[in-house]
């Protein structure tokens, strides 16, 4: 498994093998392959309140310069409070690997 | 300038601690730990004692009050005893696995119920597992010795692990002994100031206990047996070192007394220890070769000294606790030192639990009985007859 590979490297030795490492992004791996369901944003819809990017716990959900949102696949979890909070209903949850 | 002190061990063990100029110490109180906390208490409203003293609601807070003080890279101890040790479980390991020198006083105390406040070895023998060194006192001298050189062991950058130094309910947690108490300048030049390898600061973020993968764990583990491994190593240096200093010596991993030409030799631990002295003292004087090897530290195991002395004498273990099941957790590690590697004979008595008296008579009696070929390979003392 090369992600064990790399996630042995991370940890900091202080003289005796330590659980510590240091806080960057995607220091748990690509946490996106976690995901069941995917949120799929309709810009047409979007009002641009940013409460989906208040609410995302792992702050995968990007603000762009004019407010508007992308959601960033790699990291985000797909815990669907994105779509939750969405007033608009902007944001749907679509199975992973669903086909259509 | 050298002074003396009359007081029980956990006064005693209270000047130490203070003495060692912890920055903080967290702690809950438990009969019969309770004047150990008491005493440091007493040194805070004295200011003697500088560092912040964490009131909290259970053992399980104590220890993770300390493991978050010890993380930012301080100087940090605490004491229980019997259930609140037990209450600690999960956070012992995490001390251990998180690398924190943690110092604790553990007072041997029988486990209810059965409500009984006496002293037996199940507490701290039921936490073999958890990665903390183990020492076990046979006095008050020996507590306030032990303690000091506990946060020497566990800070050094090699070991980085939790020590407990577990001592007797009542019959040395309070008991009065005289004990030789050294200047603070003396002390300190013995153990400075902390300086840990890495430490929680908000300038310079570390994650602590991130999510880690099988194989990154494993390593994680086998650097803590390493680390005990070294330790095996260090703690007979530190002791040669206080000596030096102080001029006084509890032995290393083991303490031996009259071994030397012995064909039996006595293994037990705590207080049965400092009393296996007399026993043997009136066994030799009708003839009987025996010695003591006193276990002094259960973790790490001298199992490589247990061994030697297997070549010579055969052994006779007294357990002061049982692993229920199976039978005496220091006569079942001592068989497992010598595994395809001794003939000796080894035999086990399991006395004075529940905070059962163990006289040196008593002891006596366990040892006559081995040397005539009478005992079984495991008795239970004062129950089955001896």
């Amino acid at each position: 498994m090369p992600m064990m590979k790399w996630r042995c490297n991370f940890l900091k030795k202080y003289d005796v093998e330590t659980t510590i490492s240091y806080p960057k992004k995607g220091a748990m791996g690509k946490t996106g392959t976690w995901r069941v369901f995917k949120p799929i944003l309709d810009k047409k819809k979007c009002v641009k309140c940013l409460r989906c990017w208040i609410y995302c716990p792992e702050a995968t959900v990007i603000r762009n310069k004019d407010d508007s949102v992308d959601i960033d696949y790699e990291y985000c979890k797909g815990c669907g409070i994105c779509a939750n909070v969405c007033k608009v209903k902007a944001i749907t949850l679509e199975r992973e690997g669903e086909i259509k | 300038m050298t002074s003396v002190m009359i007081d029980t061990g956990n006064y005693i063990a209270a000047k130490a601690a203070v003495m060692c100029k912890p920055e903080v110490v967290a702690a809950y109180p438990i009969t019969p730990q309770t004047t150990l906390v008491e005493g440091i208490a007493n040194y805070l409203a004295s200011g003697e004692f500088k560092g912040e003293y964490i009131c909290v609601e259970s053992e399980h807070s104590a220890m993770a009050a300390c493991i978050g003080a010890s993380s930012t890279g301080v100087r940090t101890f605490t004491g229980t005893s019997s259930h609140g040790l037990l209450l600690m479980h999960e956070m012992l390991h995490w001390a251990a696995l998180a690398r924190l020198p943690i110092v604790m006083c553990n007072i041997n105390r029988v486990i209810g119920p059965g409500w009984n406040i006496w002293s037996d070895e199940n507490d701290s023998i039921s936490q073999r597992d958890t990665g903390w060194i183990q020492f076990y006192c046979s006095s008050n001298q020996e507590i306030f010795d032990t303690t000091i050189q506990s946060f020497k062991i566990a800070e050094h950058e090699k070991v980085q692990l939790p020590v407990m130094i577990s001592y007797n309910a009542f019959i040395l947690s309070h008991t009065s002994m005289p004990v030789y108490i050294p200047d603070q300048k003396e002390i300190d030049s013995f153990l400075p100031k902390r300086k840990p390898k890495w430490k929680l600061d908000v300038d310079n973020p570390i994650t602590f206990g991130n999510i880690i993968l099988p194989p990154a764990y494993e390593k994680v583990r086998k650097d803590m047996q390493e680390s005990q491994e070294f330790a095996k190593k260090l703690i007979p240096n530190i002791s040669k070192e206080w000596k030096k200093s102080f001029g006084r010596y509890h032995g290393d991993l083991l303490e031996y007394y009259r071994c030397d030409d012995a064909e039996y030799i006595l293994l037990s631990m705590g207080a049965i220890g400092a009393e296996s002295k007399v026993a043997i003292d009136n066994l030799r004087k009708e003839g009987v070769k025996i010695g003591l090897a006193r276990v002094r530290c259960f973790r790490p195991f001298p199992q490589e000294e247990i061994l030697k002395l297997s070549k010579k004498a055969d052994l006779i273990v007294i357990d002061r606790n049982i692993s229920v099941g199976m039978e005496g957790a220091v006569f079942t590690e001592i068989k497992a030192a010598l595994y395809g590697k001794s003939d000796a004979k080894v035999n086990g008595f399991i006395a004075g639990l529940g905070g059962k008296d163990v006289t040196f008579a008593d002891i006596e009696k366990m040892c006559k009985k081995v040397v005539s070929g009478k005992a079984k390979h495991l008795e239970w003392f004062g129950l089955e007859g001896v």
